[in-house]
């Protein structure tokens, strides 16, 4: 029995939107693998909650008339995992949500809330940030839309603007990151199941047509800093490089100069930062195979 | 027809297998009310005030209930049998509540209520001032002068010191030319993680006190419960449901005084106290982390001169079961490998962490995990093969101990080792992974375990059972020594049946939950006892079953009682083979005779007073990925000699499950403590680092069945026994695959690192040029 | 004031519906009030397994699933496996006969994920098994006879050899 003052149940967006603006103080639901684990815990307890997770239209993959994949918020990691789109166009996605908790976490918790949670460590957030997604928030003011990088603004908050009735209703992945785009991604994790990520490292290239360059390559972190970040001067050794071992270490060594990860319980610094070099190393040179190239 | 011996389906299988099987929760009256404990935020510290105000405000609290409305009465919390000598008794250091509270998560308050979410709010809402005291949370600090002291009677926080001495170990250490050992090894502390949590009720009925609890022992809880609430023993009565595991956490009297007490408090009404898994990992009870210190003094052919060995065990806020524990792990030395000098001393010392109690291996496995890898370094040291070295020195055939009587009837060390050896290729293996270069690393390692069944004659050792002949046929059986999951009841239907003489093992009807008003007295499950103790009791006890059959079965039919026999469930001239009746044809006559009706029931108590070893081994092969710090077992073989298997798939699963915690203790699991604090970090089993399906390997498993021959099944200890020796062998595999010898567990990617690139095998080039 | 709401849903092929506190867990739900003890309750933060339930056939920790979420919803627990007379599914027997029931508080959460699997109608590798299984915990049998029990009823299910 969760500790909580009242329960509004949204049936769709608009609905959730009212919802929002009637209760400011309430928190939103979707999947609830965070929120109900808080309330329990007593941090979130004997507040009111907006349950969104009924709202069916908030769920599915599909490519919208800009050529997006817009993946609904309320849709499930397994549901990302299976869905074909995802397969054809952006599998390394499918990949880093196939890792997250357990089976049945996977089928509970939701894109959304992964994303507006906040933290750093989803497994979700440093493949969205890699390429480079665009976030769909929708309030009382229409549909706003801003890149995920500037969603987060630092632990554990989001650009929400609850005053305005917000929820978020998809994640979109714009053509220009997905086309000719091959990924990989890392979760570091003291087990292989039921993990939460130490850190997660997930790049992705576009080689030239010959596949004898990298035309762009990105990458991203999460647990590497207090929000999931992208590592611009490995990319920047990357970016128009020939496909060499050599350039592989540099570019892993060369994320040191972006990411900061902290000192925790949960892992050090030290450990931290050699695992992330580690993990470019490798997640570079996988995404390069996956797009056909050969490392010389 | 044997009826041991053979691989028969559980008898609680179909139950199980359909989700009717009653735990304790499944058989809670509905207007039970709600006990929430109010635990320390504080390692060390007396509470001074409680101020219950706002939570007696909070719609639906009952009642709150603080450590200054409690008994004054301290109580011992260990799951021994009772002895009648006051020196061997337990430790009575805690209270139903404490105003000392000595680790972080200690019971300070409770708040009764209607309902789950008015409990918790209550418990929210008290306010606790504490006046702070320092904390220790190291065992060898903790004896250091000046240290925190935890409890007045226990100076230095020593709770005891024992030693034994062998032979003369200064003067052996001057013999010319030995080479010295020498290393210090740490153990973590771990916690059982069950997965049902533990949890009770308790109620009272015509002024007597009721507790439904998950508990492995429910005739020492009645015990206890007498002596916390200063009540009569026999004014409670403890019933014990099936359990969802138990592993020695629920060896140990947990809540079920508290619940007892807080049903006086509030009229007798049903009261429950659920353990969440947050207060399991940390307010019931832990492993205890003991560090070692051994000394090898070796012979350049691989014999030992001498030996030392000094244990320090972390016993955290209470006794709990308190020195036995690394007494007995100390004691497995001299006998594990025999070595004419030694010196052995260990200390069992308070310090502010939860209470350590009795967990799977009792000792063994910290021991196991010091020796085994000191062990493995000695055989390097004079250019042994670890096998090889273990051959040469451990415990050998005819190897007697005067002190519990045991006698190594068989050779079963040696022959564990070369099956083990034989099933994973060790030899060919061992030298394939020598000298290897590269990233990924592989290596093979052993080791090997020494235990002992039962505690005998450390503690009583009994077992007491009742068979009543039913009308069909079968027999109904009872005993206290406990069903919790590892198929004990359908273990004592196979000797029951075997002993009495019934068709099968389904002619027996084990009645599982013991009830301590009903139940013939028993101590319950612990020290791998259960098969070996109920086996002279059934024994006994059928004995007397048959000689009632029999003599009323010489009435009906004329033949003397020599001359019949009971098999498969008749009653069988000897002489001939002619069947003269069937038990249900006895049983029916005896019940319904007009003029001589007899129910015919046996029972009888067996004071057992043998005590009998049993040995095994673990070969464990890893792979390393050194730049992820990461070891990863990719196969792992248990042997072991328990005597002759009563239900061998059963005794596989037990093994599968010892060799999965096994893995546990070796690469993953510890209970970790914020050391500005005293904080636990992780209690939950996201954060604790239970293996899951994705980190083993297949578990392999074989036995040597030496007949055991005190036992009159011819069995001895295998529940604990499987947790023993996984993590030295896992510790050794690495130790060959990387050259870095890691002397404390679990060898997980941090100690890995740090540990690897001391060794040089990785280099952050970065940290060394900022001179880390 | 306690807010109540009605649910109804189909549990275990019948369709049922009862006035739920809406501060209620699926596995609140379950266990009080339609008495489906197999629902285990072993950590309720969906860490251990032992509550999970199929919901329209995928499997859900119960402990983190809202009640009033069942609305529409068909659940099964594993009492719905059971037969009219008490005749056990083949996985069901598969745990019996594998010896992969010991204390038995995981079983039933695993035997229901077990079902989502089989019902797959696929054959999968024994790492996506173990994949698929990863999310229940036990401490009694180090997973290996679940496995063997799995396994075997998916090749039986399919027809095929199996390859130990």
């Amino acid at each position: 029995m969760y500790d909580m003052k009242a329960l509004y149940e949204a049936e769709s967006v608009q609905d959730a939107i009212r919802l929002r603006l009637e209760h400011p103080e309430a928190q939103i639901i979707a999947g609830g693998s965070d929120v109900l684990v808080q309330m329990r815990e007593g941090k979130r307890a004997g507040k009111e909650l907006i349950s969104i997770y009924m709202i069916d239209q908030m769920r599915g993959v599909s490519i919208d008339e800009e050529e997006n994949i817009r993946i609904g918020s309320l849709t499930s990691f397994s549901h990302i995992t299976r869905d074909p789109i995802i397969q054809k166009y952006i599998n390394v996605l499918g990949e880093a949500v196939d890792q997250v908790g357990s089976p049945q976490i996977r089928n509970i918790g939701t894109i959304g809330g992964n994303t507006c949670n906040g933290v750093t460590s989803a497994d979700s957030a440093s493949t969205l940030h890699a390429w480079e997604a665009i976030v769909e928030l929708t309030g009382i003011n229409g549909v706003r839309r801003l890149p995920i990088k500037d969603f987060y603004i630092k632990a554990g908050t989001v650009d929400i603007r609850a005053e305005e009735g917000e929820i978020q209703t998809a994640i979109l992945i714009p053509k220009a990151s997905y086309e000719n785009t091959f990924g990989h991604y890392i979760k570091y994790g003291m087990r292989n199941a039921m993990e939460i990520a130490s850190l997660g490292c997930s790049v992705n290239v576009r080689l030239s047509p010959d596949k004898q360059t990298i035309e762009r390559c990105r990458i991203a972190y999460g647990v590497a800093g207090p929000v999931p970040m992208r590592a611009p001067s490995a990319e920047a050794v990357a970016n128009g490089s020939r496909l060499t071992q050599a350039m592989i270490d540099e570019f892993a060594l060369a994320v040191l100069l972006d990411i900061n990860p902290r000192n925790s319980w949960r892992a050090s610094r030290d450990f931290r930062q050699h695992i992330a070099v580690e993990m470019a190393r490798r997640a570079l040179k996988e995404s390069i195979e996956r797009a056909g190239g050969v490392i010389e | 027809m044997q009826k041991v011996g053979k691989s028969e389906i559980r008898v609680d299988a179909y139950d199980k297998a359909t989700g009717r099987t009653k735990y304790y929760e499944d058989r809670m009256p509905q207007e039970a009310l709600y006990v929430r404990i109010k635990h320390a935020e504080k390692a060390h510290a007396i509470v001074k005030s409680v101020d219950c105000a706002e939570a007696l405000a909070v719609p639906g609290v009952v009642k709150v209930l603080t450590c200054f409305d409690v008994p004054d009465i301290p109580f011992p919390t260990a799951g021994h049998p009772w002895s009648m000598d006051p020196g061997h008794q337990d430790v009575a250091d805690r209270k139903l509540l404490n105003t000392h509270v000595r680790y972080w998560g200690d019971d300070v308050a409770v708040v009764i209520a209607e309902d789950e979410v008015a409990a918790n709010r209550g418990v929210r809402a008290l306010k606790v001032e504490y006046e702070e005291l320092p904390f220790v949370l190291d065992v060898q600090k903790a004896m250091e002068p000046g240290a925190p002291q935890l409890h007045e009677a226990f100076p230095n926080n020593i709770l005891k010191h024992t030693s034994s001495r062998l032979g003369d170990y200064a003067a052996a250490i001057q013999e010319e030319g030995l080479i010295k050992v020498e290393g210090w090894y740490d153990t973590p502390t771990v916690q059982h993680a069950h997965i049902e949590n533990h949890g009770c009720f308790a109620y009272m009925e015509n002024g007597r006190i009721t507790v439904v609890s998950s508990t492995q022992i429910p005739h020492i809880i009645r015990r206890v419960v007498g002596q916390a609430l200063g009540r009569p023993w026999a004014d409670i009565q403890i019933i014990k449901p099936y359990i969802g595991g138990g592993f020695g956490n629920k060896q140990d009297a947990l809540y079920e005084p508290l619940c007892a007490w807080c049903t006086t408090q509030v009229g007798g009404r049903p009261v429950r106290i659920d353990c969440a898994r947050e207060e399991t990992f940390v307010s019931n009870r832990v492993r205890h982390a003991i560090r070692f210190h051994i000394v090898s003094w070796l012979r350049k052919d691989g014999t030992f001169a001498a030996r030392k060995v000094e244990c320090f065990s972390n016993q955290g806020a209470y006794a709990s079961h308190g020195h036995s524990i690394v007494a007995k792990a100390m004691g497995s030395f001299p006998q594990h490998y025999p070595c004419p000098n030694m010196e052995c001393d260990a200390w069992t010392v308070y310090t502010n962490r939860p209470a350590a109690g009795a967990m799977r291996g009792y000792g063994m496995p910290q021991a196991s995990f010091a020796d085994e890898s000191n062990i493995d370094e000695c055989a390097l040291a004079v250019g042994m093969d670890p096998v090889e070295f273990r051959k040469l020195n451990i415990m050998p055939q005819g190897f007697h101990d005067n002190f519990s009587g045991n006698t190594n009837y068989y050779d079963t060390y040696r022959e564990c080792m070369a099956k083990g050896a034989e099933i994973i290729d060790y030899a060919r293996k061992r030298k394939e992974y020598e000298h290897q270069t590269g990233n990924i690393r592989k290596g093979i390692g052993v080791a090997t375990f020494w235990y002992n069944t039962a505690v005998y004659p450390i503690s009583l050792e009994t077992s007491s059972n009742r068979m009543q002949l039913n009308l069909d046929g079968t027999v109904t059986m009872q005993c206290g020594e406990t069903e919790i999951g590892q198929g004990a009841d359908t273990a004592y239907a196979q000797m029951t049946a075997e002993a009495v003489g019934l068709a099968s093992y389904k002619d027996v009807h084990v009645v599982s939950c013991q009830d301590t008003d009903i139940t013939p007295t028993g101590l319950g499950a612990y020290a791998s006892r259960q098969t070996y103790v109920a086996g002279f009791s059934i024994r006994q006890t059928a004995g007397l079953l048959r000689d009632k059959i029999l003599q009323y079965a010489r009435e009906v039919t004329r033949q003397s009682v020599d001359c019949m026999d009971i098999i498969d469930g008749n009653i069988v001239r000897k002489a001939d083979g002619m069947i003269l009746m069937s038990l249900k044809e006895l049983a029916m006559t005896a019940q319904y005779n007009s003029v001589h009706s007899e129910h015919i029931t046996a029972e009888s108590t067996y004071t057992i007073r043998n005590n009998a070893y049993s040995f095994g081994c673990t070969f464990a092969e890893v792979e390393v990925d050194l730049a992820m710090c990461k070891a990863q077992v990719t196969r792992i073989v248990n042997v072991h000699d328990c005597g002759k298997l009563i239900n061998p798939a059963l005794a596989e699963a037990q093994v599968h499950g010892g060799m999965s915690m096994a893995i546990g203790y070796g690469l993953s699991e510890q209970l970790i403590f914020d050391e500005k604090t005293g904080r636990p970090l992780n209690n939950n089993l996201l954060d604790y680092k239970l293996s899951t399906f994705m980190d083993h390997p297949r578990l392999e498993c074989s036995f040597i069945e030496n007949p055991e021959p005190t036992s009159p099944f011819g069995t001895k200890a295998l529940g604990e026994p499987p947790a023993c020796s996984g993590a030295p062998a896992i510790r050794n595999a690495i130790l060959q695959a990387t050259g870095v010898a890691i002397n404390h567990n679990p060898i997980n990617p941090h100690v890995l690192y740090a540990e690897l690139r001391k060794a040089g095998l990785i280099h952050d080039t970065w940290l060394d040029e900022e001179g880390k | 004031m306690t807010q109540y709401k009605l649910v109804r849903c189909n549990i275990n092929g019948k369709d049922v519906a009862k006035m739920v506190d809406v501060r209620a867990s699926l596995t609140d739900m379950l266990r009080n009030d339609y008495r489906l003890t197999s629902v285990k309750k072993g950590c309720e933060v969906g860490e251990c397994g032992a509550c999970n339930v199929l919901i329209d056939g995928e499997a859900f920790n119960s402990c983190i699933y809202l009640a009033v979420w069942a609305e529409g919803k068909h659940i099964r627990t594993l009492e719905g496996l059971v037969g009219p007379n008490g005749e056990l599914s083949d996985i069901q027997q598969a745990f019996i006969d594998e010896t992969a029931i010991q204390c038995g508080f995981c079983t039933p959460g695993f035997i229901m994920t077990a079902v989502e699997i089989l019902e797959a109608g696929k054959l999968y590798s024994d790492d996506e098994l173990r994949k698929l299984l990863s999310g229940h915990l036990c401490r009694c049998t180090g997973y290996e006879n679940i496995f063997r029990a799995v396994k075997k009823t998916m090749y039986r299910r399919l027809g095929k050899e199996i390859d130990f």
